[in-house]
């Protein structure tokens, strides 16, 4: 799950670490009211959007008066911001965040992953703040300084402290960048974050350590310890049809293909989607239902396919385990009949009880196309479409 | 021979009180030697009682002391299931299965740690199992379209294993283990341990191995196949079309950073001599090819 970047910057304050003053808001007269109780002489006024890259996309702008605020939140509000994040169809700016300008000295990138070979939590610091992380990787890689936490042990202030130093903090600033470090593990393990990135992290003239930009994901497994997550989501930001899924339990994603999928098991629908393309034809979605769909969850995933005017068919992959085909079959005709289907149906049914799968779809009398194999399901679906 | 399991395994259903232990214990039980193996079930408190024939106990180390059980099966809620494998671990269980989804990435991270510091395997967790055909069943997968022979397969999938191993059976090639090493992006087994040990089952004559988007394990399981494996190895990778940074059902399948692509993995197999495939619906018959 994503946050905006004020939703990580006030949990990181949580922890003790240091951002610039700041006020989110909704509108043009919040912007300016925000910025004139912030004080001072200089705003920077930035758009909150989930995805990365905002400011070479235009979406973070400077204000040197309440004017230009005013201005630069007339501008930004409805903005489609276009990064490379958010793909083509870019992402619409809802929120603002304007923040009391900083006097920065220095740049600093750090980033938290979770190593999944060491099988522990790793910060990676460069002296390269501000450049994306993947482009050190690439040009630099020997400005990239990890530490491999030891899970049992945290973070220790030895290995952190020698990290600040290796990424070029200034003496007088190591304490603070190191304490910086220390509060950020904690955060991140307490928050049960999948990934923190500070960038830049910025040591200021007079030698603070801020976070002058945060972004934090969460790991969704742990949302039943953060009832707060409920708060912080922002749907605006997620794709409806992906929202609609959620709330019936299905997962799904949209993709801009011609064919819905209707799959069991993550792997299997990927594998799915796989060989629509194998085939020449274009996936419209992923989505897994689980192992324990219902003729509700079918029909509520059809009805989400069938939203979509690219749709031109619908190919269900089932191989039965837990799930018994007769059961997804009965699912099948009912979703078929009450969402009135008008594009091709392929089914493929395989593994448990799948011959009375089949006879409850043959006796259905709706219109349907069977399939034997995956690759006899595919090449069915991409004829169909291309039959249009 | 077979890897992991066979019918000589005594094993305890950590959580089968719960609707999903007690469905799968009873499944399990019915698979072949299914009924001398299952020899005791875990769930505080409930000490006393019987699931499906199988007595139940409070805690992991009654149960061994008991029982002499030597593995776990968890069907545990993913709150509480990173406890019960630690709880596993402690009483000294050698190898520990672990179906449970959703166990938060955090709680993964400190168990591994005690699992590294111990004797114990640890498999999945958000996996199906593992199923020795014609011995032992220990999972969710369905037992019936196994059968007994040569070929191990290796999946991070679920539902694509039985697509797999039924497209395997259908062409007369039995499997020797089969194993679901679960789709979280910390877990127990990785594909390059899986791998070593169907190279040196004597039984195993040929390996599928199925992986998916996200992390390195199946780049790391190459570069071991090429310079160790003494047997044919068919792969495919699930998630050629998938985008980047959208998580794809397993919370591991993740493309991040421009890292852990299908066609990264695809090249790093074919690299190491192993026999790709990108269409699913063909890895029973170019298996079958290859073992001539």
């Amino acid at each position: 799950m994503k946050i905006h970047e004020y939703q990580a910057k006030a949990r990181l304050r949580e922890y003790g670490i240091k951002t610039p003053e700041g006020v989110p808001c909704y509108t043009v007269d919040e912007a300016v009211a925000g910025a004139e109780k912030l004080g001072g002489n200089f705003w920077v006024v930035k758009a909150q959007i989930h995805a990365g890259g905002r400011g070479k996309a235009g979406g973070v702008l400077l204000a040197k008066s309440l004017e230009e605020v005013r201005e630069h939140a007339t501008t930004l509000f409805g903005k489609i911001l276009i990064t490379p994040q958010t793909g083509p169809q870019g992402q619409e700016v809802r929120r603002l965040y304007i923040e009391s300008g900083v006097d920065i000295a220095q740049e600093l990138y750090v980033g938290v992953v979770v190593d999944r070979s060491r099988r522990c939590v790793t910060f990676m610091g460069s002296s390269e703040g501000g450049t994306e992380i993947e482009e050190v990787a690439a040009s630099t890689p020997e400005k990239i300084h990890k530490i491999f936490v030891d899970p049992a042990s945290g973070m220790r202030e030895n290995e952190a402290r020698e990290m600040c130093v290796n990424m070029g903090v200034p003496a007088q600033a190591v304490d603070s960048a190191t304490g910086f470090m220390m509060a950020l593990y904690t955060a991140f393990v307490e928050e049960d974050a999948s990934l923190a990135e500070i960038n830049p992290l910025v040591v200021t003239g007079a030698g603070e350590v801020v976070a002058l930009d945060a972004k934090i994901n969460f790991d969704d497994n742990a949302s039943f310890r953060h009832p707060l997550w409920q708060e912080l989501r922002d749907t605006d930001e997620e794709d409806a049809n992906e929202v609609e899924a959620d709330k019936v339990g299905l997962n799904f994603i949209s993709l801009d293909g011609s064919i819905g999928c209707l799959v069991n098991g993550a792997g299997l629908a990927m594998a799915t989607m796989d060989i629509i393309k194998l085939y020449g034809g274009s996936p419209a979605n992923f989505l897994d239902v689980g192992g324990g769909a219902n003729a509700e969850q079918v029909t509520a995933a059809f009805k989400i396919m069938l939203k979509s005017d690219q749709v031109k068919a619908i190919m269900v992959n089932i191989f039965g385990g837990i799930m018994r085909c007769d059961v997804i079959a009965d699912g099948i005709v009912q979703a078929a009949k009450e969402v009135q289907l008008n594009i091709p149906l392929i089914v493929r049914l395989e593994g448990t009880n799948v011959k009375q799968g089949r006879q409850i779809l043959s006796d259905s009398g709706i219109q349907l196309i069977t399939a034997t194999t995956m690759s006899d399901a595919a090449e069915k679906a991409v004829k169909a479409v291309a039959q249009q | 021979m077979s890897i992991l399991i066979n019918k000589d395994s005594r094993v305890v259903t950590q959580g089968i009180t719960g609707k999903t232990g007690a469905f799968h214990t009873k499944h399990s039980i019915d698979y072949a030697f299914g009924k001398q193996a299952y020899v005791a079930g875990v769930t505080p408190g409930k000490a006393g009682q019987e699931v499906e024939g199988v007595p139940v106990y409070d805690s992991v180390k009654e149960a061994k002391a008991q029982t002499g059980c030597n593995v776990s099966v968890i069907y545990v809620p993913p709150p509480f299931a990173a406890a019960a494998i630690d709880e596993a671990v402690e009483a000294g269980i050698g190898l520990v299965i672990c179906i449970t989804e959703g166990i938060p990435v955090r709680d993964m991270i400190q168990s591994s740690d005690k699992l590294r510091h111990s004797d114990t395997i640890l498999v999945g967790p958000n996996c199906p199992g593992v199923i020795t055909p014609d011995e032992l069943k220990i999972g969710i997968m369905p037992g019936y379209i196994h059968k007994k022979g040569n070929i191990g397969v290796v999946s991070r999938s679920g539902t694509l294993t039985y697509e797999v191993v039924h497209q395997l059976t259908e062409l007369g090639m039995g499997q020797s283990t089969c194993v679901g090493i679960g789709g979280d992006p910390v877990n127990g087994l990785k594909h390059l341990d899986v791998m070593k040990m169907f190279n040196d089952d004597p039984e195993t004559e040929g390996v599928v191995l199925c992986g998916e988007i996200g992390g390195s394990d199946e780049e790391e399981c190459a570069a071991w196949i090429a310079e160790n494996m003494s047997k044919p190895v068919v792969g495919f990778i699930a998630g050629v079309t998938a985008p980047p940074g959208k998580r794809m059902g397993h919370a591991g399948a993740i493309i991040s950073g421009g890292k852990g692509t299908a066609d990264e993995k695809i090249a790093a197999l074919q690299a190491a001599g192993v026999h790709v495939t990108e269409n699913p619906s063909d890895i029973g018959t170019l298996m079958k090819s290859v073992m001539g």
